[in-house]
């Protein structure tokens, strides 16, 4: 019987040595480069950045489920003003990561063209392809913001209807709101009691929409203090809202008849440094004992020192605030709050004036348009239909 | 006991800022000036190094000596007299000048915070209501009281804030609904915040017992 033997030790050698050089060469060469690298100006910004992308390196660790080595662990941005380099290492950022947003010196920069290099554990890098150029440059228009402005349009012409309207004569109704209806009360009793009402606008600049309200608060209080001859002091955070409040009182006191009763000292700048004026403004009511205080603005953490202090000298307190963390404090110390958008209806409500009264009518027709687009989402979206979120999401 | 001299001027600044809680006093009042004095100080340095220096004195400058171009002092003067007009009040004659100043600041302060509001206030808290009914299949019963009860608590809480209506009879309700939805969110707030507050003590407690005295490691 011939037995046939069939050598395969040669074979199995070589397909050994191939894996095995296969794999050396595989581990200590260069890892790959990131691919589909692109260089963009950031979109609706002011000019100020570029936006590099990438897609990771087929070796990077991040990239479970990628055939490659996972000794990939981070990547260099490389930028020049030249096609040709020499590039300049800009940032280093970790594996996995595909963006990378650079905001270095931009102002007034040349177009830049970038590189992003793949960087492993035993330093071996691989860089992409250069791209570019690319040159940083503002928007004049934030693309991502068209649904609000056909939000702010639309509430706008709803807002000019219900003033054109006011002004023709029609009469609003206004519902009563507890704080206001107390403004009187308190003005009177610091008169009878012949000591001044403190009024603070909080820490709000004159860019704060509290602020502003507050202001048009300030001048009806105002008024009625002048009738009274009651003295109004008004302890400022702010040296800018101070310039405005001493012209809001003064022309309020214009207004009442007695310009003769306004005293620029009465209205006053502290200091910008919250507790420092939570400080002083505790020493002025300890001190001067107001039988009234208003807090109406937008405040911070300095809310209760400054109302247990009002409380404590027995004034009676007016607080109104849109600052929602501080209003539980005003509700606890204060004896009337006016709550978010009640200090923003407090001027209609005290004024009575036609035109505010109209714009106070708008802002509800604008709160039920909002209203009926939340029920009719919600329906919509229990069947499915994403209509309404979708809007409200693209605007977010 | 603390050899820092830094530490013993804090800790008796402290301490006087603390006794107005027996009453108004000297020490008080001396600690309530300096404070007042020190943050005017530091608040003119700010404004100086932050403000007259960046945006007004280096771009004219800049602009003076060649580094940038001259079309920019002329783009710099302009907010610079605007904010010039300010001072327009020392001068009675002139003193109407410095409505245009407030005018500016108030209707550009007005324009950057509409849509900021109507961004945050209308379109986010809109869009965190409505999503969860989307994907309602597949949410817990937990999570979909949680957001019915939203739903609920927005409506009520927009009802309480219509001005023009009278709040009679179903709109009354809803509307008192409303306050006690705002009354449990400012409860939860308040004692939110009462835990901050508290922690603040204990830091200047501990300040005191262990920075200056030692008593506490």
């Amino acid at each position: 019987m011939i037995q046939r033997f069939r050598d395969v030790g040669l074979p199995i050698g070589l397909a050994l040595c191939w894996i095995i050089l296969f794999s050396a060469s595989t581990a200590w060469g260069q890892p790959a480069p990131p691919t589909h690298v692109e260089a963009v100006d950031t979109p609706n910004d002011t000019g100020n950045s570029i936006t590099v992308r990438w897609q990771i390196s087929p070796d990077d660790k991040a990239g479970a489920g990628v055939d490659g080595k996972m000794n990939v662990v981070g990547y260099h941005i490389l930028r020049s003003d030249d096609p040709a380099g020499p590039f300049q290492l800009l940032q280093e950022v970790a594996g996995g990561i595909t963006e990378f947003r650079d905001d270095d010196g931009m102002a007034g920069s040349p177009a830049y063209y970038y590189r992003v290099r793949a960087v492993d554990g035993a330093g071996e890098t691989a860089d992409s392809e250069t791209v570019g150029p690319v040159k940083a440059t503002s928007e004049w228009f934030h693309t991502g913001k068209v649904y609000i402005l056909i939000a702010v349009l639309l509430y706008s012409a709803i807002l000019v209807y219900c003033i054109y309207h006011a002004r023709r004569g029609r009469e609003f109704f206004v519902r009563r709101i507890a704080g206001l209806e107390a403004v009187d009360e308190a003005i009177g009793r610091a008169t009878e009691m012949g000591r001044p009402i403190l009024y603070t606008l909080g820490l709000g600049g004159i860019s704060n929409i509290a602020t502003i309200a507050s202001l048009n608060i300030l001048g009806e209080v105002a008024k009625r203090t002048a009738e009274y001859e009651t003295p109004l002091r008004v302890p400022c955070y702010d040296p800018i809202v101070m310039n405005v409040v001493r012209e809001v009182v003064r022309s309020s006191y214009s207004d009442a008849g007695r310009p003769d009763a306004y005293s620029e000292d009465n209205v006053f700048f502290i200091t910008d440094s919250q507790f420092a004026y939570a400080a002083a403004v505790d020493g002025i009511m300890i001190r001067e004992k107001p039988a009234a205080i208003f807090y109406q603005g937008h405040f911070y953490a300095e809310s209760l020192i400054l109302a247990e202090t009002g409380n404590s000298v027995g004034a009676i307190q007016i607080a109104g605030t849109d600052s929602d963390a501080q209003l539980p404090f005003f509700i606890t110390a204060c004896d009337y709050t006016l709550i978010g958008e009640e200090l923003f209806a407090a001027s209609a409500y005290l004024s009575r004036e036609p035109l505010i009264m109209g714009s106070l009518k708008g802002q509800d027709y604008g709160k039920a348009l909002v209203l009926a687009a939340l029920l009719v989402g919600t329906v919509l979206e229990i069947f499915g239909v994403h209509w309404v979120s979708t809007f409200f999401q693209a605007a977010s | 006991m603390s050899t820092d001299i830094g530490v013993w001027i804090a800790a008796f600044l402290t301490l006087c800022i603390f006794s107005f809680l027996y009453k108004d006093n000297p020490f008080y009042k001396f600690a309530e000036h300096l404070f007042v004095g020190v943050s005017v100080g530091y608040g003119i340095v700010l404004t100086i190094h932050q403000g007259i220096i960046p945006f007004a004195w280096q771009p004219l400058k800049n602009s003076i000596t060649g580094e940038a171009p001259l079309w920019r002092f002329f783009v710099t003067l302009i907010p610079v007299g605007v904010g010039f007009l300010f001072f327009s009040r020392l001068m009675p004659r002139y003193s109407w000048l410095i409505r245009y100043p407030i005018a500016i600041l108030i209707g550009m302060g007005a324009g950057f915070a509409i849509p900021r509001a109507m961004e945050t206030s209308i379109f986010e808290q809109m869009n965190g209501t409505l999503r969860p009914f989307g994907v309602i299949n597949s949410l817990s019963a937990g999570e979909i009281i949680g957001a019915v009860l939203m739903l609920i608590g927005v409506v009520c809480t927009l009802t309480y804030f219509f001005f023009s209506v009278e709040h009679k009879g179903i709109v009354g309700g809803i509307s008192k609904l409303g306050i006690i939805f705002l009354m449990i969110g400012f409860g939860s707030a308040f004692g939110n915040t009462v835990m901050g507050r508290v922690s603040l003590l204990i830091q200047r407690v501990d300040f005191l017992l262990g920075d200056w005295l030692g008593i506490v490691g």
